[in-house]
């Protein structure tokens, strides 16, 4: 790619951007957060949500037997809940892609790599490239990558739709979502920069954070990114995935995350094709909701395995 | 796995929380007495188009009793108490209020057809708010008048509406009492039940008798009010064209006179507004409350390069806008507050589409029974058309591109009224620039609709005079001797 292309491509990105007002954003969550979700509504939501988790376990300490536990688990979220839908995927680190394709090698069930030096994406570019080189090489069916945050604060936006374009590149046919770590972001406009920046350069997904940072998935974070998608997709036709993660841990904001993406993108979103949740505890949490709407009553969290 | 029609299900707020009599009397120095006129009216649920009680229909021999007590109540006890002690029977009625914050909400909903949301979040909590806050003037009047010697009206008759009923009375009950006046109030005839509601709390705050007087009833009952010859001060919200007749009728007697009367509120969008924050504001400013709003932005500006994209925005928004019953607590357009009112939105519609605008619905289903409107825009009008002049007070907008600041001064100010306006853009210069520029009494900026007690409210031209809120809203019920 020729630098040249991409300045003048991320000047007109850049030129469109709308300025985004905090507190419109904090109102519109507002609305949404005192919807009323009931009967087979909520059950409904329950399934969709279980079906949109990335079951995440990136961790210094991860093994093998982990990760195969994981991948067990999200085969079989809950044996005795009839009508469970499985998750989405199952999101490690590049070292653990084989072990996690093996295992699931007889499911639909996706693997994800976070890749380009996650969590902090410092490293040199031709490291980051190997890194995700690695893990689809292993088999790896989707790549997280993240930005280099601090390139982006500088202003150093060509770098970073560079840097997001080669790596789509190398991704083929795997979907890549572009991680931008927005609790490292200073305020919703740069959100919003980034979001078009990392969707003129090629990502399927774009997704919030590592789940290393806090804050992560905040509403008014992901409220913005979903403005990008949907000016994206009124301009262009084409659509883009969203995926917060981090510090979604309960059945209510995991709703609440939903029906944002109803009304602000519409039903097509609605499904792990185009929406994914980061998540590691929140798939228990909907479980023992699921469980608690079937039956009237609440079980222990011993009930559930954790992972 | 795909889920495409992942719809609602109703979620209902129960109607058992509010305990409603059959039939309601005049309530009169401290008492609920039947009226000398023997008649009575239905308060209908516009949801429904079901009865919920009898009321009262006061003729003027009601109103000359009403007018007596509060008189005799002012001589003889509330002119006598100090203001720390109207204080605290203020804020008295404030508590009762938050207690019974959920009944008057359902109440509110019922009577009136607003969205269950609406009168829980915002009515309801605003009403008890406005309490609170003249609660806290009421012994500090030397205070927010320096070195002006303030003293009580009198009798203030007062008539409000019924698109906010029990926040209306709020803003006119509660500085009438802190500034030491007693009080004739005629809630409108569509949404009694509230006012009548907050009688009872009177009572149960102990108030003396006297002090707050309630008569229910129509247009004349209003204008035996207005007509009295002992009312000292007259406080009218509602139409310009009844706000006329009682402007008249006040000529050449002592009555000091307010009036909050309609309005046909410009909502500008520059092209560099955060504009998704700018649509949602657009729905915020013409359909909260069904567009029964004096002050909604009903006439939309927007600047040629966006409006295309501001237009595409507003259309999808308006998909995902739940209309139906207003006990739903996913409602956000309720039902339309009577069978008039449904009329009159209808004729302007239809007018709309004689005038050759274009008009925009969303797919959504109304409900068989009941007054229901769907949300709509109107392109393609003129500054001439009459549904860009005239108050439709329904959630009707209607929608126009400009291109220089100057044009859309002069179209915005193009109208006989002056009561709000909105302005979107991210620069704060043309903020300033363009709020000076506006004849209106309130302009907002990124945001619409905002109330709050410490913020006065009122309008220009033939939106009315006169300023309700904060420590403006005090002198409309004070005399001042230097």
């Amino acid at each position: 790619m020729q630098p040249n292309q991409s300045n003048s491509q991320l000047t007109s990105i850049l030129a469109l951007a709308p300025p985004i007002d905090q507190i419109g954003i904090l109102e519109r969550i507002a609305k949404i957060q005192s919807r009323s979700l009931k009967g087979a509504a909520k059950m409904q939501g329950l399934r969709m949500a279980l079906s949109m988790i990335d079951l995440t376990t990136l961790e210094g300490k991860d093994t093998p037997a982990k990760v195969r536990q994981l991948c067990y688990k999200a085969q079989h979220l809950h044996d005795l809940s009839p009508d469970l839908p499985t998750v989405a995927a199952v999101c490690v680190y590049p070292t653990m892609v084989g072990v996690a394709k093996a295992a699931l090698k007889n499911s639909s069930i996706k693997v994800a790599s976070v890749s380009t030096a996650f969590p902090s994406g410092q490293a040199p570019f031709e490291v980051k490239k190997m890194d995700t080189q690695f893990a689809l090489d292993n088999g790896a069916d989707e790549i997280d990558m993240v930005i280099s945050r601090g390139k982006f604060l500088s202003g150093e936006y060509a770098f970073v739709f560079d840097e997001i374009a080669a790596i789509k590149e190398l991704c083929g046919a795997a979907r890549l979502k572009v991680i931008f770590e927005t609790g490292e972001l200073d305020s919703l406009d740069q959100v919003r920069r980034i979001s078009d920046i990392a969707i003129g350069a090629g990502a399927d997904f774009i997704k919030t954070s590592t789940g290393k940072i806090q804050p992560a998935a905040t509403f008014p974070v992901v409220l913005t990114m979903l403005g990008a998608i949907k000016d994206h997709f009124d301009q262009t036709g084409k659509m883009v995935g969203m995926k917060p993660a981090g510090g979604i841990s309960t059945t209510k904001v995991a709703l609440q995350h939903l029906l944002l993406v109803k009304e602000v993108l519409g039903e097509a979103w609605l499904s792990n094709e185009w929406y994914r949740f980061g998540a590691s505890s929140l798939a228990n949490d909907l479980l023992m909701q699921y469980q608690k709407q079937l039956t009237g009553k609440y079980q222990s969290a011993n009930y559930f395995s954790i992972d | 796995m795909s889920a495409s029609n992942w719809n609602f299900e109703p979620s209902l707020e129960a109607t058992s929380v509010v305990k409603l009599k059959d039939k309601y009397d005049l309530f009169i120095n401290g008492k609920w007495q039947a009226p000398q006129s023997k008649q009575y009216f239905a308060s209908i649920n516009p949801a429904n188009e079901e009865e919920l009680a009898q009321i009262a229909w006061a003729n003027s021999a009601d109103i000359d009793l009403a007018v007596q007590a509060a008189r005799t109540a002012y001589q003889n006890v509330w002119s006598k108490l100090s203001g720390a002690e109207r204080g605290r029977y203020l804020f008295r009625i404030a508590r009762i209020m938050q207690e019974k914050a959920k009944e008057l909400a359902v109440l509110e909903t019922l009577d009136g057809g607003k969205p269950i949301k609406e009168s829980r979040d915002i009515d309801i909590p605003l009403a008890c708010n406005h309490f609170f806050y003249y609660a806290g003037w009421a012994d500090k009047l030397t205070e927010a008048f320096p070195g002006k010697k303030a003293s009580a009206l009198g009798v203030a008759g007062q008539i409000t509406p019924w698109n906010f009923p029990l926040l209306m009375l709020a803003w006119k009950v509660a500085p009438a009492l802190a500034c030491g006046n007693t009080v004739v109030l005629k809630p409108a005839e569509t949404t009694s039940l509230t006012a009548l509601k907050f009688a009872e709390i009177c009572q149960e705050a102990g108030l003396p008798a006297g002090v707050v007087n309630i008569v229910t009833g129509y247009g004349d009952t209003g204008a035996a009010l207005v007509a009295h010859p002992d009312v000292d001060k007259i406080a009218f919200t509602g139409s310009t064209a009844v706000g006329k007749q009682i402007q008249k009728a006040a000529i050449g007697t002592r009555k000091k006179l307010t009036l909050e009367l309609g309005g046909k509120s410009a909502n500008i969008i520059l092209e560099d507004a955060p504009i998704d924050q700018a649509v949602e504001g657009v729905i915020n400013a013409i359909f909260f409350n069904q567009g029964h709003v004096c002050c909604a932005g009903s006439r939309l500006f927007v600047q040629e390069s966006i409006a295309e994209r501001v237009l595409e925005k507003l259309k999808f928004r308006l998909q995902s806008i739940f209309v139906g019953n207003p006990l739903d607590k996913n409602t956000d357009i309720g039902a339309i507050n009577s069978k008039k009112q449904l009329e009159t939105i209808n004729n302007y519609i239809a007018v709309g589409l004689q005038e050759g605008a274009e008009l925009y619905q969303p797919t959504c289903v109304l409900p068989e029974k009941g007054y229901y409107v769907k949300p709509t825009l109107f392109t393609e009008v003129a500054q001439s058309s009459r549904i860009v002049q005239e108050e439709i007070f329904g959630p009707v907008l209607t929608i126009q591109t400009f291109r220089t600041l100057d044009e859309v001064i002069q179209k915005a100010n193009n109208t006989p009224y002056g009561l709000a306006a909105g302005i979107w853009t991210d620069k704060g210069s043309r903020i300033f620039g363009l709020s000076k520029e506006i004849n209106a009494g309130v302009v907002w900026a990124n945001t619409y609709n905002k109330f709050d007690p410490a913020s006065p409210f009122g309008g220009y031209k033939e939106s009315g005079y006169g300023r309700e809120g904060g420590i403006h809203g005090l002198s409309a019920y004070l005399q001042f001797n230097d």
